[in-house]
């Protein structure tokens, strides 16, 4: 059992949850994920590790309302207890080889790449960050990202914050105002990391991408989060989540996470007598 | 005058069973017990001990049952085997005590082994706490990682030594393959649970969730631990390396399963969802196939196919698994390979096959197929599971300085005393032989703890 220490809201549907995990945040790294189950009936459920506190023994994730299992979670208030919190999961991101970095955020992504620009951060490289979202209200990390990045662009699809328009016009900008990034890390929606590196392809930069599949075990026990990369079978779960975004068959990874879908939907429909 | 023939235990009838998800078997009542008890023919040389790993007094428990003893019974199986529940239902006994019974070819068939230790295991379970034993505690501590058949059996003799015994277990549930792995309908849960229980009232502590490699590491137990077992099993799952098996509706069995019982997804108020295919095909013939194709037919498939590329001879499954399958209704394509999984509109829509022929028998005598030219055929199907094996997983080894693994990632041991490479540090179950039996793993267990009871534990 794990308790809730915190519990902030972001925006409309999604919600920051501090969580007492001290052995996970004994060991926790940017890059990292953790599988929770809500309760003794829950499913086990990835989460991105978006902050932690050795000292005081926390975790910090970020949930997006979506379905059956963070809509239960969404119920849970400060004080209340998770049955389960497994990690530090997967590897951690290791970008200490590059020199010139940009991040990329796409809506609930910017999550991930939080923790990176607040390690590049401490560690004295300068990193650029762009973050995306459909509208003002889901930017997230809005301050922190101002804190720690060099230049902050933020992108939203209604221009109701920073510029109109995709993460994508906003690297090509960069890209072609003569910007040399040596790796763009992107984490986001499948669709979004698919047309960043389809972009970057062209310019011969390295893409790293965070690869959000789906999990039973989280351990490599069960080969639902597999995934192609460059001809090989690869475990996001163990192998990654982190792969070269060149590399990955993005057209089979977006078939295969849409498949529960529908199945999904039924859930919800339980839990809330029809209204989503 | 006993009975000449073999009792066997009575089953839910085919057409009722693949419609729940109960136990098959029912197991014997005590007037067919005690019949079978009959049987035995009390061996002075006991053959059937030779084929049990653990060697279970087989005779000694079966002669209580005979002369209506059924504590003296329990006390004397629990002697030699800490899961009797467990084994009574998944041991292969044909191959095993059964297989050396002096009356299997010619006086009514081999006693019922298994079916008599599940009696008397069942007897033990109902029946509920024995009575405690006080045990003097050595001041010695113990990890175990992993909490499968090796590390439950390693564990309580360890804590029955006056060990202070810690289980680490990277899932939500303590049983390994137990409870992940055989099916409700073949392995009770609640029977496994039963026994882990017995495990937390001798005193075994168990920490969940967590991750041996990721949230502690093997260097980190050596400094907290007198001694450490292995017992991680042998999780990763194989796949063909065909086309199109990473189309949504391609399952691992280890997926598949782990959904349906760990995940009680079979249960319509299970939130865990699983594919209900429709026409399901199964490759592979092990025990793995035999429990996820009767999954399958009990989550409501039209029809069943299991797919193996020898012989019925060669299916490695336990014989009543391949017998209950068939009467379920699961369709056997024996001698043929798949060689693509077929696609349409991005979801599985169907297998193309080859037909297999045996060749001569190979250095270790096992015949090896050939696909036969131009024999290629298509089965039509929604949903494809993949029961070819699995290996040791690799998230241990993050953080063990200096532990001996082989090319095929299995552990190192000592077969002796089941010693790694490092000091005080054992291992036993799938993780070093790769993925074999309950009884087995036990057997490892239970040799690594007499080790580590020698070597740690008061002279
Ligand atoms: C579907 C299926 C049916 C089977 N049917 C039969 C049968 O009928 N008869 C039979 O004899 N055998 C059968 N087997 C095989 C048998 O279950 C195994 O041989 C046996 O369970 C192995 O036991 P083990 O203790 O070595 O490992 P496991 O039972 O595999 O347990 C290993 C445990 O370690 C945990 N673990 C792994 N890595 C870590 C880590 N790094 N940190 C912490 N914990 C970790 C796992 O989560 C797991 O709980 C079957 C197997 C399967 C999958
Ligand atoms: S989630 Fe099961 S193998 Fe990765």
């Amino acid at each position: 059992m794990n308790k809730i220490l915190s519990r902030k809201k972001f925006s409309e549907n999604v919600n920051e949850y501090v969580i007492s995990a001290p052995d996970v945040a004994r060991r926790a790294d940017a890059g990292q994920f953790v599988i929770l189950r809500v309760d003794e009936e829950g499913e086990r459920i990835p989460f991105t590790i978006c902050d932690f506190d050795r000292e005081a023994g926390t975790v910090t994730i970020l949930v997006q309302t979506v379905g059956y299992s963070t809509m239960k979670l969404a119920t849970l208030k400060e004080g209340d207890c998770i049955a389960d919190f497994a990690g530090p999961l997967g590897k951690a991101t290791d970008l200490d080889e590059y020199e010139n970095i940009l991040l990329v955020g796409g809506g609930i992504g910017s999550a991930v790449i939080y923790p990176q620009i607040k390690k590049l951060f401490s560690k004295g490289k300068k990193a650029d960050v762009v973050t995306g979202a459909r509208n003002e209200s889901l930017l997230i990390y809005r301050n922190e990202f101002k804190t720690y990045a060099r230049n902050l662009y933020e992108m939203t699809d209604d221009g109701s914050a920073g510029e109109k328009g995709f993460v994508t016009d906003k690297i090509r900008n960069l890209l072609d105002g003569g910007e040399r990034y040596d790796c763009i890390f992107a984490v986001g929606p499948l669709p979004m990391m698919k047309a960043v590196a389809n972009l970057t392809r062209g310019y011969g930069i390295k893409t790293i991408v965070s690869m959000n599949t789906v999990m039973v075990d989280g351990t490599g026990m069960c080969g639902s989060c597999r995934l192609t990369v460059g001809n090989e079978i690869r475990y996001a779960c163990v192998d990654g989540p982190e792969f070269d975004g060149h590399l990955v068959d993005f057209d089979e990874a977006i078939a295969r996470n849409g498949f529960y879908r529908d199945e999904e939907r039924s859930h919800v429909c339980r839990l809330t007598g029809g209204v989503r | 005058m006993a009975d000449f023939l073999r009792h066997e235990m009575k089953n839910q009838s085919p057409e009722q069973r693949v419609k729940n998800f109960d136990e098959v078997a029912l197991g014997f009542d005590k007037a067919t017990a005690k019949a079978e008890a009959e049987r035995c023919l009390n061996c002075k040389n006991a053959p059937c001990r030779k084929g049990c790993p653990v060697g279970v007094n087989i005779p000694a428990f079966i002669s209580y049952v005979k002369n209506d003893d059924m504590d003296g019974a329990v006390a004397s199986l629990n002697g030699d085997n800490s899961l009797p529940a467990v084994c009574g239902r998944v041991c292969p006994q044909e191959r095993q005590c059964e297989r050396f019974c002096v009356r299997r070819e010619k006086a009514g068939g081999s006693v019922s082994i298994g079916a008599l230790e599940r009696y008397v295991a069942d007897y033990a379970l109902k029946k509920g706490k024995q009575q405690e034993r006080k045990v003097k505690t050595t001041g010695k501590t113990a990890a175990v990682i992993g909490s499968g058949p090796a590390s439950l059996t390693c564990a309580a003799d360890l804590q029955s030594h006056g060990f202070d015994v810690t289980v680490f277990e990277a899932f939500h549930k303590a049983g390994g393959v137990l409870v992940y792995g055989i099916p409700e309908f073949r392995l009770p849960k609640d029977i496994v649970k039963k026994e882990i229980d017995n495990l937390s009232e001798m005193g075994v502590k168990f920490r969940f969730d967590t991750i041996i490699g990721k949230t502690f590491t093997l260097d980190e137990l050596r400094k907290n631990f007198d001694a450490v077992f292995i017992g991680t099993g042998a999780g990763l799952p194989l796949f063909l390396k065909i086309k199109g098996e990473n189309l949504p509706g391609v399952y691992s069995a280890n997926e598949y399963l782990t959904r349906v019982n760990l995940m009680k997804a079979y249960d319509k108020n299970s939130i865990t969802p699983v594919q209900r295919g429709k026409h399901v095909v199964v490759v592979g013939a092990g025990n793995v196939a035999m429990d996820a194709a009767r999954t399958a037919v009990r989550m409501g498939a039209d029809d069943v196919t299991l797919v193996y590329r020898r012989g019925r001879e060669e299916m490695p499954a336990r014989r009543e698994e391949i017998i209950h399958a068939e009467e379920e209704g699961v369709k056997f394509e024996l001698l043929t390979n798949p060689a693509e999984i077929l696609g349409t509109d991005g979801k599985v829509s169907g297998i193309r096959c080859v037909r297999m022929e045996l060749g001569e028998p190979d250095s270790s005598g096992r015949r090896s197929p050939h696909a036969i030219e131009g024999s290629e055929f298509d089965i039509i199907c929604d949903q494809v599971i993949v029961a070819l094996g699995t290996s040791p997983n690799p998230l241990l080894r993050d953080g063990a300085t200096g532990l001996e693994i082989t090319s095929k990632g299995t552990i190192v041991v000592n077969p002796e005393t089941g010693e790694t490479s490092l000091e005080n540090v054992y291992a036993g179950g799938d993780a070093v032989t790769g993925a074999a039996t309950v009884i087995l793993a036990m057997g490892a267990g239970r040799l690594a703890a007499k080790s580590i009871i020698e070597k740690l534990g008061d002279k």
